[in-house]
């Protein structure tokens, strides 16, 4: 079978993969490049676990395909933390306990992150509506909202 | 699995030329916020996929003399985020809005929403009632289609094999127009509509109504543009009188299925609810403008 070699950018590093065409990007995020940190929730873009930005938009790794990322560039949650020291989004989540289980945390950081770097003063509601695509199933939703926002005064250095 | 080609042609020609190529054995991939989950469940297995993303008509946004033509492959994010198509349409956008989530928009496209032919698809009836027109492209050429000519039922278009939306056109609107679209669902977001409702509408200088288009969603096989409900609207002020007969003509155009999102009987009578409210905030934009 001939696979697509397809060149793009992982926080900020060039990739080159080889991929079917049927590969989801969450498939070669994963099983082909080794960045695990992108979650596979439902694969049907109703959770939101699979959260990446592509070319500076907020979208389900799940339904876009590995083809498709030829010359984009792609940032997922390995690239959030610079070295030791870890983003405000993830500082907050953990002061607010914002997360259990952990599984849907990954894709709420990276939904987090793209918000703040569009508004960096959102409402609650505009948290909870950017968010809504991102399901948890374990804190409900209170303690990240708030993380959310505290991270959002924090980083406006308010 | 047998191998799935994949191609991204940079010209509608090219496009054409491999869907016709494929015999029917090709599809076309915009967003595939459908699509892609599809062919994951094994409902669709394509020989080709011809991402047409890549080709400059379908990605662009322009205003000519006061219409909008935007590309089919737009993402939904791109149009909400355009201000002047944003103001001029209110009510496509509010219909635009409510598809998925944010990660959802970003990559699902309006062309794609009309094409999948859902009939609760949250943006064809706001389309209807614009008049919206596809402009279409295919072995035979090109053709210009009102958008209610294309879908036919669940999952089913009047499109040709080898046909492409390639755009669809907003027409240039009188003063004092106002459109909406609103739809019922259990819950706010990340919902499927259980009935949606779009209405255009154009107030003349003494906010009587001369001219209005309703359409239904999910009340049918397809999204339903109700004469009826127009001519209830049309030489009223849109006063309670007018509200009522327009509601009443709703659900009287109704021939919703049964199924676990609502029974039938809720559909016909949520309609009248749904469009009334959808008039009322086209009457109010119209007075705003
Ligand atoms: C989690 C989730 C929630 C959703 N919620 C909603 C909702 O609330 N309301 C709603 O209306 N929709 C909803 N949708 C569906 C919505 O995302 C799609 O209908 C979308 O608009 C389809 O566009 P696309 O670009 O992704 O199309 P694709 O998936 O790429 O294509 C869809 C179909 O149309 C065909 N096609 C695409 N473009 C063209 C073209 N230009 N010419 C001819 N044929 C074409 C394709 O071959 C395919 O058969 C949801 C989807 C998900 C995953
Ligand atoms: S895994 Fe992609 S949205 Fe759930
Ligand atoms: S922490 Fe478990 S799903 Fe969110």
């Amino acid at each position: 079978m001939t696979k697509h070699r397809v060149s793009a950018t992982v926080n900020g590093d060039a990739v080159e993969f080889l991929c079917e065409t049927q590969q989801t990007l969450l498939d070669v995020l994963r099983d082909e490049l080794k960045f695990t940190g992108t979650k596979e929730g439902c694969g049907t873009g109703d959770c939101g676990a699979c959260s990446v930005t592509v070319d500076g938009r907020l979208m389900c790794s799940c339904l876009m395909l590995g083809v498709e990322a030829e010359g984009k560039s792609i940032q997922t949650i390995e690239g959030m933390a610079s070295g030791d020291s870890l983003h405000p989004l993830q500082q907050k989540f953990l002061e607010h306990a914002a997360l259990q289980c952990g599984i849907c945390t990954p894709g709420m950081l990276i939904a987090a992150r793209s918000l703040l770097e569009r508004k960096p003063d959102p409402t609650e509601e505009e948290v909870r509506y950017w968010l809504a695509g991102n399901l948890c199933r374990c804190t409900g939703y209170h303690k990240i909202v708030e993380a959310v926002l505290d991270a959002a005064r924090e980083m406006r250095g308010a | 699995m047998s191998e799935m080609r994949f191609e991204a042609p940079k010209t509608l020609q090219a496009a054409v030329a491999l869907l016709a190529a494929a015999n029917g054995r090709a599809r076309i991939l915009a967003g595939g916020t459908d699509l892609v989950i599809q062919m994951r469940s094994g409902r669709v297995e394509p020989e080709l996929l011809v991402d047409i993303k890549g080709i400059p008509e379908m990605n662009a946004i322009a205003l000519d003399n006061g219409a909008y033509r935007f590309g089919a492959a737009v993402g939904c994010m791109d149009l909400i985020e355009h201000a002047g198509l944003a103001k001029a349409w209110p009510g496509v956008i509010d219909g635009v809005k409510l598809i998925g989530s944010i990660q959802v928009k970003a990559r699902a496209s309006v062309g794609g929403n009309l094409c999948n032919a859902s009939p609760a698809a949250d943006s064809v009836p706001a389309l209807i009632a614009a008049a919206a027109v596809a402009s279409i492209i295919g072995p035979k050429g090109r053709r210009e289609v009102p958008v209610e000519n294309i879908p036919t039922g669940p999952g089913k278009t009047s499109l040709a094999p080898g046909e492409i939306v390639v755009s669809i056109l907003l027409p240039r609107r009188p003063p004092h127009s106002g459109d909406a679209y609103v739809r019922f669902t259990p819950r706010t977001e990340m919902d499927i509509a259980v009935v949606g409702a779009g209405v255009n509408l154009t107030l003349d200088g003494g906010g009587t109504c001369v001219q209005a288009r309703v359409c239904l969603g999910a009340v049918a096989e397809r999204a339903l543009l109700v004469p009826e409900c127009a001519a209830a609207l049309v030489g009223t002020k849109v006063d309670a009188a007018a509200l009522e007969r327009l509601a009443a003509a709703a659900s009287a155009a109704c021939r919703p299925i049964d199924d676990k999102r609502g029974t039938r009987e809720f559909r016909i009578k949520v309609a009248g609810v749904m469009v009334r409210r959808a008039a009322e905030l086209a009457l109010q934009r119209a007075r705003g403008n």
